[in-house]
């Protein structure tokens, strides 16, 4: 086994009280003092802050300097309007691959002359060898010496412009260069948690003292990787590697709004992307299985690989759960995972098996807990 | 008191063996959100997983430690399955037994060497 790498911020998570896990070939806080449920809670009424430093953060540089070339370029791996994507803005994408599977979501944002992505830190290594087939159009170079903070909650406006101004005016998917007491911070104003809330890039060397100037806010506490993960969910975004994987097109995981028109049948950049046969396909007609939200009765949660039923006698399973657990700002189980879609509408009633057991379940509307983004 | 390998804690209490787990384990189980309880009434073998305990991040079970009859369970935890985090070795006792067999309980550990088994 190679040894677990570190973020820049390992010495601090650890001063902190942090669990630390292996994920992702990282050595991760799961969770600090206050436990998973309070961190959760905490994020829902003030600002929590994450290292989400293991994730890989590139740069894609147009040879001609003019970065619609790197964006037309970009299209031809993410099915989605990049050529469209203003200066200053941020898109949610995936890449996919030859038979319409996702190999990684990601996020893309147009920085003026060049554009930035940030992928997930367990596909990062792949998502660069797969990038270097745009080489003859944009340099991609991986960030290393910059980490990568989240502030999110509904305090974490109020905390960052007191100490970063110049992020004072953006707004949700917006992103900037903000110059700082911390030298120039990469901001967004994103996240993964369904709440209002800042990605930031820090250099290195300035990341801990950086943390530590937030985390000196009575409003902000350090949250690990377990609220993250109960936040995401209640916020009905994905975990790729549970939600989505190589097999799951774009359309069964219900992202098909991150395919805009134009990249649609009879859009002008119609198709153009691995597997787009199939994509095109299923956005026109509908896919065989669909993503969605599911409500467990009861108050036992349903974890990810829990089989679904249409009817409580039957013998084959049509679907399963892909992720869920304990919705804590919802105070009841939730969970989403795949199912047939003739099953997937609003409020059908599905089983699920749970301990040998057939216990009712209803397709429920995503998010669980409705996004207080500021648009 | 007397401790199990697998973190279950037995106290007698005029005959019958009331049963939960240690702090330890709830310390490692994290903020527990779900606990299921077998009925009152149910005859149990040692080693049948009879309670499940899920936690914010994952499921384990409770084996019983002993050979009898569930005499109570602590429907409390039903309702409050946080007071595990609580009070671990208190409010948070999870049934009785009444044992049918008490030879397993001298390989049961002691405080002090279960201790040394957590290290």
């Amino acid at each position: 086994m190679t040894e677990a790498k570190r973020t820049g911020l390992f010495d601090l998570h650890q001063e902190l009280g942090a669990r630390m896990v292996p994920f992702a070939g990282y050595d991760m806080p799961v969770q600090y003092p206050l436990g998973v449920l309070g961190e959760h809670r905490h994020t829902r009424a003030k600002a929590g802050l994450f290292d989400v430093s293991h994730m890989g953060q590139v740069l894609l540089r147009p040879v001609s300097g003019n970065v619609e070339q790197a964006a037309r370029a970009l299209e031809t791996l993410v099915p989605a309007d990049l050529i469209g994507l203003q200066p200053g803005r941020q898109r949610y994408g995936v890449f996919t691959g030859d038979t319409g599977g996702i190999l990684d979501d990601l996020m893309i944002a147009n920085r003026g002359d060049h554009l930035f992505a940030v992928v997930n830190a367990a596909c990062k290594d792949a998502d660069i060898v797969h990038l270097g087939r745009l080489s003859d159009h944009c340099s991609v170079e991986e960030v290393t010496d910059r980490a990568l903070l989240a502030l999110q909650g509904p305090a974490a406006a109020a905390v960052l412009s007191a100490l970063v101004p110049a992020m004072r005016d953006m707004r949700f998917m917006d992103v900037d260069i903000c110059d700082s007491d911390w030298g120039p911070l990469w901001v967004s104003r994103s996240g993964y948690t369904g709440e209002d809330g800042f990605e930031i890039s820090v250099e290195n060397a300035r990341a801990e003292e950086f943390a530590r100037a937030l985390l000196a806010h009575d409003d902000v506490e350090p949250i690990g990787l377990g609220a993250r993960d109960s936040l995401r969910l209640e916020a009905g975004l994905c975990l790729y590697g549970s939600d989505l994987d190589d097999t799951t097109s774009p359309v069964e995981g219900n992202l098909a709004w991150s395919i805009q028109k134009v990249r649609r049948k009879g859009g002008a950049r119609e198709g153009g992307f691995p597997g787009a046969d199939r994509i095109v396909e299923e956005l026109a007609r509908g896919p065989a299985r669909l993503r969605v939200g599911l409500l467990p009765e009861g108050r036992a949660p349903m974890r990810a690989g829990t089989p679904l039923f249409g009817e409580q006698e039957d013998t084959d399973p049509m679907g399963q759960i892909t992720s869920g657990g304990f919705g804590p700002s919802v105070d009841r189980p939730i969970a989403m995972g795949y199912v047939k879609t003739a099953h997937a509408a609003l409020g059908t009633p599905l089983w699920a098996e749970l301990r040998g057991r057939r216990l009712p379940v209803t397709v429920a509307e995503l998010p669980f807990r409705p996004a207080t983004y500021k648009r | 008191m007397k401790y199990t390998e697998d973190h279950e804690w037995l106290r007698d209490e005029d005959g019958l063996i009331v049963v939960g787990i240690t702090e330890h384990a709830a310390t490692q189980l994290g903020d527990v959100v779900f606990v299921e309880l077998p009925e009152e009434g149910t005859e149990v073998a040692k080693d049948d997983e009879i309670v499940v305990i899920e936690s914010v991040k994952a499921a384990s079970d409770i084996l019983a430690p002993l050979d009898g009859e569930i005499v109570e369970v602590n429907e409390a935890l039903a309702d409050n399955p946080g007071l595990v985090n609580e009070d671990a070795l208190g409010e948070a006792w999870f049934f009785k037994i009444k044992p049918s067999d008490l030879s397993p309980m001298e390989d049961y550990m002691d405080e002090a060497a279960y201790r040394e088994f957590i290290g």
